[in-house]
């Protein structure tokens, strides 16, 4: 696959025909200092979450939130891992849901996703519009709810964080599309060897489909790692609260904490550096995607191309 | 004879069939059987009598959703707040992608598309963590800012006009990189011939970009925005959720239906209504894909979504 930037381009020297081009050198002008600001917009955020949490409780309440960190403070981390247990807890949760809902996903995806591809199989707009039509209506929220918890029991088990999310309709279209443009002549050959249609689909197709299996695998995880909805919904055991939603009661709970305490007349002296542990929670929540990013961003960005040919 | 040539393709089709039973299986059950738990809108819901055992009640669910006067609120906000989302961030994404195919510097694009793409990588609970730390009234740093400057604080988080243009930015931001990669793919798709022609022409960069690029990218364009306006009733709850909160101050120009399905329904409890608004929803929003569609199909059959 190519990447998107690194075809031939056109873009043209700036000395072309001999002349200086004005132009060119008016839109690199432009260019470099609008995509400059961009992506300063992009970065300072994180730059602020992570400064904060490593800056000393008290400055960052007299001076508000830093961009870059001022007072220099390990306090907030200190804490973190000197009583881990809960955030821990939660990090094995998220952990083990990615992993297993990741792997899940990517089977039930790509069988889907053969089957449908196989241009021999007579019910294959049957079965397509079957599912794409899931994507035009739906029942609404309030019934797929109350069919988890009150018929399905799934509230407070950890299928409540791994099953609503492991198929997706979108999903299955990208990796459809990319299994129609393996040459069927594979697949006939093996058929005349004998082979059934799932020896073909395990021993064959998966190997072929490694680059749309990297793709959608990460699409999964990350939908994984970063959901706190199905908790919000489904779990009030804390110790089924995956990271994302762990860290959406602790933003909650400690801002409660504080105004509380303000309203009761209490001195902000806290022993606990509310503030910036909010901010280290921060960081070692996000940690792990921040630090994945360089290595997987490609493959989103393969992803993107594949799906944005119309499936 | 048409039963017999049935059963034949079955027993032909086995292990396809086999295959897809798990995934036939999981949207029959989630998606299906929900549409058929439609009928609660139309119910007095009660706990022991469930979906299908409860007693009718006619319309007074969505009488109780339309004259609650929240009905018209949310549908607005929701419709609204997608339009300008799709204006704004298509605009940026198109800016943004043109620039970074058209700039020199391998490293500097190449550094610049990931750091765009990054907001698309974390949760919507780290977004609305960061909001607060910028807004917030104590100690944020948008009021840090002002009180250097010594200019009077705003207490955004207590001003509803604010946040249309707080809830657009920040899903401009989050959206960008994600954007700028379709459309820069697009752009990589157009044919290197016909810039040529351009610069054999005495085209400028500008006119170039106009005449050439842009033209090529209506069909994404298009693609796009129609997917999104097949969309204009679903409110993006993971957003809204986390940079508003139950903050009731903001509710007139914040919430969104699929807030306030939420709201209905675990906070409130109310399950009738809630249902009702998601029925609401539903009903809006397959009427809006089917007529965008037909008009689509219509005017150029190629670019209908199906």
């Amino acid at each position: 696959m190519q990447t998107s930037t690194e075809r031939l381009n056109p873009r043209a020297p700036l000395h072309s025909r001999g002349r200086l081009q004005k132009d060119r050198l008016l839109f690199s002008v432009i260019g470099y200092v609008s995509l400059t600001l961009l992506a300063l917009l992009c970065v300072l955020p994180f730059l602020l979450v992570v400064s904060s949490s490593l800056t000393e409780e008290s400055t960052i309440i007299v001076k508000g939130y830093p961009f870059l960190p001022v007072d220099f403070s390990l306090e907030a981390y200190g804490i973190l891992f000197k009583y881990p247990t809960q955030m821990l807890k939660a990090y094995i949760v998220t952990i083990g849901v990615t992993a297993a809902g990741t792997l899940l996903g990517l089977f039930l995806t790509s069988m889907t996703a053969y089957a449908l591809s196989r241009k021999d199989f007579k019910w294959r707009n049957h079965f397509s519009f079957f599912f794409f039509f899931t994507t035009l209506f739906s029942g609404g929220l309030v019934p797929w709810y109350l069919l988890i918890v009150n018929y399905l029991h799934m509230k407070d088990t950890p299928l409540a964080l791994v099953i609503p999310m492991v198929l997706n309709v979108f999903y299955i279209i990208v990796m459809k599309s990319f299994m129609s443009s393996i040459p069927e002549a594979i697949v006939e050959s093996a058929k005349i060897d004998g082979a059934g249609d799932f020896l073909i689909y395990a021993r064959l197709i998966i190997p072929l489909s490694k680059p749309a299996l990297a793709t959608i695998g990460l699409f999964l995880a990350l939908a994984y790692w970063n959901d706190w909805y199905n908790a919000l919904l489904f779990v009030s055991n804390e110790n089924l609260m995956p990271l994302q939603y762990y860290l959406y009661k602790m933003l909650g709970n400690m801002d409660g904490m504080r105004k509380a305490m303000m309203s009761a007349g209490a001195v902000v002296t806290t022993t606990i550096p509310s503030e910036s542990l909010k901010m280290a929670m921060t960081v070692v929540a996000t940690g792990p995607i921040l630090l994945a990013y360089p290595f997987v961003q490609r493959y989103f960005v393969q992803g993107l191309t594949i799906g944005a040919v119309k499936g | 004879m048409r039963l017999h040539k049935f059963l034949y393709d079955v027993k032909r089709y086995r292990t396809i069939l086999l295959m897809l039973a798990p995934a036939v299986a999981f949207f029959l059950l989630f998606a299906y059987v929900p549409m058929a738990g439609i009928v609660i809108a139309f119910k007095h819901y009660d706990y022991a009598g469930g979906i299908f055992g409860s007693a009718w009640n006619g319309l007074a669910n969505f009488r109780f959703f339309f004259e609650s006067g929240d009905a018209w609120t949310v549908t607005r906000n929701t419709a609204l707040y997608n339009i300008a989302f799709i204006a704004v961030n298509n605009f940026l994404q198109i800016f943004a992608a043109i620039l970074l195919f058209e700039i020199g510097g391998k490293w500097f694009r190449k550094l610049t598309q990931s750091i765009l793409f990054l907001p698309y990588f974390i949760s919507w609970v780290v977004v609305g963590a960061i909001a607060y730390n910028l807004l917030n009234y104590d100690i944020g740093t948008v009021n840090a800012l002002l009180r250097g400057l010594g200019l009077e604080p705003v207490d955004i988080y207590n001003t509803p006009s604010y946040w249309p243009f707080i809830l657009v930015a920040v899903s401009a931001w989050k959206t960008l990189g994600y954007g700028t990669v379709m459309y820069l793919a697009a752009i990589a798709g157009i044919d290197t011939e016909m810039y040529e022609a351009a610069e054999i022409d005495g085209a400028n960069i500008f006119q170039r970009i106009m005449k050439i690029t842009l033209p090529n990218l209506y069909p994404t364009l298009i693609i796009l925005v129609l997917l999104a306006v097949g969309n204009i009733f679903r409110g993006d709850f993971g957003m809204f959720y986390n940079m508003v909160g139950n903050n009731g101050i903001l509710f007139s120009s914040t919430d969104v239906i699929d807030t306030f399905v939420f709201r209905s329904l675990i906070t409130s409890n109310d399950i009738g209504m809630s249902a009702a608004a998601g029925v609401f929803q539903s009903v809006l929003g397959f009427a809006t894909i089917m007529s965008v569609n037909y008009a689509v199909r219509k005017y150029d059959k190629d670019r209908a979504l199906f």
